[in-house]
């Protein structure tokens, strides 16, 4: 029963946890961007190691993301080939060069050095990006979430939005359980044995339940919310939001020196790609 | 002369989607420091009038208002929720669904959030407030990890940190456990008294809200003031009754007995109310009133054998728990919440399965069958009709049950339609169900049940938040069924009204075993299972103990058996 959706927060006393909640946001955001654009393969190398050794320090255990950590591998992979598969040559057009290893450049299937290092290129910008964000979501207490994004500019409204989905999904998801078993005593199959056509019909009838019972709910939320004056003020104040300290201004001096790495390699590199191919 | 801080002054309303007004004519004056509670049958306008109070209407609800409606100087008219909040605290009826915070402390602080106020004085305001409402050890925790009682109890600490000087209460009673209640009137009682607060509870739940120290009770009917004074005035006229409110159970027992409550004084304390004639004429009564004891043959239909259950082995939820039901009994299942009681009707139901034990049903092994075949043996109603209702026509909902049994269209018709006519609802057979009250949706909810022929129901929570008359409409309805169908009807409550009226027997579980298994009336006079299980005395329990009558448990029993008596009579 304690089956956890989503990968939770865990206190810890590391100093990624002791970083303020927008710090992680908009180390993560820069990161993601920076990493996104760029080709340079000694760039994301070096935040592939900086996000490992963070992720270290973070001491996160395997077995808290083992199955997060699982299905982004399967779907990197999966994105790779069908990345291979429809366009074998694209990375002797990028790079400009033809150092084949397979086949021959008639042929639609080949295999070059070039689409092998374009394709590790892609593979480390999967990569990179996983411990970051799992350090961002474990090292952040929920709570403060809705005070990270409101203070990097999100409005106060839908970063509370955040915070009211992260409240209720529990009160969801037991109200499902619960219609699903009534509808199930009422003879809905839903359990493994019964033919796909019939769960998805079951499916709907717990469904129209959930809706009812869920805008029922969201009409008391907002009274309530009204009641105690949210939405009134252009902005409001956070009772977990964490103080800047100078742990964070550090921290946002050493992303800053990335993004301006990164953004200085595009010159240095004539555009997104670092090509050792000429 | 003080001033009113709510003062109604010819004050009618109309909501816009409506075709008459639901509030008429109102005149009421409330002074600071008073606690009012407000009452009156569904649709008397009560809760309306509360909109009123914290700016629900006109701005959530829109509507005309005429006459006039001052809130601490305030018109209600021109002013919005913003401006009414700091005047008006307000506390829903469902603790949970208002609980927008992700931990009791930022719930909390949520207003002095929205006030935009830096983050120390929220610090300090909560931690004065969650010591005011016994909270401190709860501030990290999330909603899930907390009782009814303290949810509500932060939902009081949520809009009182404003220091508002109205607190405004919408049926507070219907969410929680009798011990928690009893302990949130207590609470409130204190709290009113500390912090200078006008309070306004509307609740039908007369005699439990009364031990709040009520000063003033307001009856409401049809969107009128009926009533408005000194609640031990109001008692003794017995306008209660007439207005379809329950009046305290202890009063009943009085005028049963014959008692003038005119000559009695205290009357509003069970533990002091007095008059020179009363300790004679109960213990006459008491004496001449004979208990019927018409033992009838009982043919076992579930036998629940040495269950256990749980998650982790460590910890079981059910333990080594054995009963017996019999046929056309009506039962009551009592207990604290997360005391196992969902926990075994859903392993009945089949939705879990035993790790150690039996469940035989008619002598059969029940455990052999699937989900879908117990219910047709065994059916299991849930507190919200909302949530079993996937249809949009009451004649589709009713016969679903049997359509996924591949039943005939034909021989479906003629079961549907004979059940509707057994729960009142032919006539409404092609309206959309949308269009019916709670209390006929609950009926279509037990219908499609009945369709498929059960020979035991669960019911859990039956009348929650329903008034007298609905109450007793719903209930009047079951023990039809239990009389007609002989049916086995097994009710999970809290309310003690209901076990004591209705039930012929109480199963008490605490920590998933059996605390006791007696009739309702031993149950609530006695005092370590009340405890245990978080009930609460019945007020006919004191008086028996005050004017040392025989038994208690009798004369409880009696007293059910009169009104059990005169409602077959009616």
């Amino acid at each position: 029963m304690t089956e956890n959706l989503f990968i939770g927060y865990i206190d810890r006393p590391t100093f990624l946890h002791h970083l303020s909640g927008s710090t992680k946001l908009i180390g993560f955001i820069s990161f993601s961007i920076i990493g996104m654009v760029t080709f340079d393969t000694r760039f994301l190398l070096g935040i592939l190691i900086m996000s490992l050794v963070l992720f270290h320090y973070a001491q996160i255990r395997y077995r808290e993301v083992a199955l997060i950590v699982k299905v982004i591998i399967a779907f990197a992979a999966l994105n790779l080939i069908m990345v291979y598969v429809f366009g074998p040559g694209y990375g002797m057009q990028i790079y400009g060069t033809k150092h084949l290893i397979l086949g021959n450049s008639q042929h639609y299937f080949n295999l070059s050095w070039e689409e092998l290092f374009y394709l590790f290129n892609l593979l480390l910008k999967y990569v990179f990006a996983v411990p970051l964000a799992l350090i961002f979501l474990l090292t952040t207490n929920p709570s403060e979430f809705a005070a990270s994004l409101n203070k990097i500019g999100i409005s106060y409204r839908i970063s509370y939005a955040f915070e009211i989905a992260l409240r209720y999904i529990p009160t969801v998801q037991r109200d499902y359980r619960t219609i699903s078993l009534a509808q199930q005593a009422r003879g809905y199959e839903m359990s493994k044995t019964a033919p796909l056509m019939q769960r998805a019909k079951g499916a709907v009838q717990i469904l129209l339940p959930l809706i009812f019972t869920s805008l029922e709910r969201i009409e008391t939320i907002s009274q309530a919310m009204a009641l105690r004056r949210f939405g009134q003020q252009h902005k409001r104040t956070w009772y977990m939001a964490r103080p800047f300290k100078t742990a964070d201004y550090l921290s946002l001096i050493v992303i800053a020196v990335w993004l301006i790495l990164g953004i200085y390699l595009f010159k240095v590199n004539n555009g997104r790609f670092w090509n050792p191919f000429k | 002369m003080v001033k009113p801080i709510i003062h109604f002054k010819n004050f009618s309303f109309q909501y816009d989607s409506q075709a008459e007004k639901t509030l008429k004519d109102i005149n009421l004056d409330i002074f600071p420091g008073e606690k009012v509670l407000l009452a009156g049958a569904s649709g008397s306008g009560k809760s309306t009038l509360g909109r009123c109070l914290n700016g629900l209407i006109p701005e959530a609800f829109p509507g005309k208002m005429t006459g006039t409606c001052l809130i601490n100087g305030h018109q209600a008219k021109d002013s919005s929720i913003f401006e009414l909040s700091f005047d008006v605290g307000t506390v829903l009826q469902d603790p949970d669904s208002q609980f927008v915070g992700l931990t009791v402390v930022e719930d909390l602080a949520f207003s002095l959030e929205n006030d935009c106020q830096p983050q120390a004085k929220m610090q300090a305001a909560t931690r004065e407030w969650a010591q005011k409402l016994q909270l401190t050890e709860f501030l990290q925790h999330s909603p899930q990890e907390i009782s009814g009682g303290q949810k509500q109890r932060v939902a009081m600490g949520g809009v009182l940190i404003d220091e508002s000087k109205i607190l405004l209460f919408d049926e507070p009673l219907a969410n929680l456990d009798p011990a928690a209640g009893q302990a949130t009137m207590q609470l409130l009682n204190h709290l009113a008294a500390q912090q200078d607060l006008t309070v306004i509870i509307i609740e039908h739940r007369i005699e439990e809200v009364l031990s709040a120290g009520i000063d003033r009770l307001v009856l409401l009917k049809d969107g009128q003031v009926a009533a408005n004074d000194r609640p031990e005035k109001l008692l003794v006229t017995g306008s209660l009754a007439e207005l379809g409110l329950r009046e305290p159970l202890y009063l009943s027992a009085l005028r049963r007995a014959g008692v003038n409550l005119a000559e009695c004084s205290s009357l509003l304390d069970v533990q002091q109310i007095n008059a020179a004639a009363l300790p004679q004429a109960l213990q006459q009564w008491d004496t001449e009133l004979e208990l019927s004891s018409a033992a009838k043959p009982k043919i076992p239909l579930l036998e629940v054998e040495q269950l256990d259950f749980g998650y982790q082995p460590d910890r079981p939820i059910i333990k080594n728990l054995s009963f017996t039901l019999y046929q056309g009994e009506m039962v009551s299942l009592v207990g604290k919440n997360g005391t196992g009681k969902s926990t075994l009707s859903n392993l009945i139901a089949g939705f879990l399965t035993p790790t150690a034990g039996n469940i035989k049903f008619t002598g059969k092994n029940l455990l052999k069958l699937s989900v879908k075949q117990r219910a047709e043996k065994i059916g299991y109603i849930l507190q919200d009709p909302n949530q079993m209702i996937s249809q949009t026509k009451i004649f589709d909902e009713v016969a679903s049950g049997l359509r996924l049994r591949n039943v005939a269209e034909a021989t479906i018709k003629e079961k549907v339609i004979e059940i509707l006519r057994i729960c009142g609802l032919y006539e409404m057979r092609n309206w959309p169900i949308a269009a019916l009250s709670f209390g006929q949706k609950k009926r279509v909810t037990i219908a499609s049940i009945l369709v498929l022929a059960p020979q035991m129901l669960i019911l859990d929570e039956p009348t929650a938040g329903q008034d007298l008359y609905h109450y007793t409409e719903i209930m009047n309805f079951l023990e039809k069924l239990q009389r007609q169908q002989h049916l086995t009807i097994v009710l999970i409550t809290h309310d003690m009204h209901l076990m004591l009226e209705y039930t012929q027997r109480t199963l008490v579980l605490s920590n998933g075993s059996l605390l006791a298994d007696a009739i309702p009336a031993a149950v609530l006079t006695n005092d370590q299972i009340i405890q245990q299980a978080s009930l609460a005395r019945t007020s006919l329990f004191d008086l028996a103990e005050r004017f040392k009558l025989p038994s208690a448990t009798d004369f409880v029993s009696k007293f059910i058996q009169a009104e059990r008596q005169e409602r077959i009579d009616d």
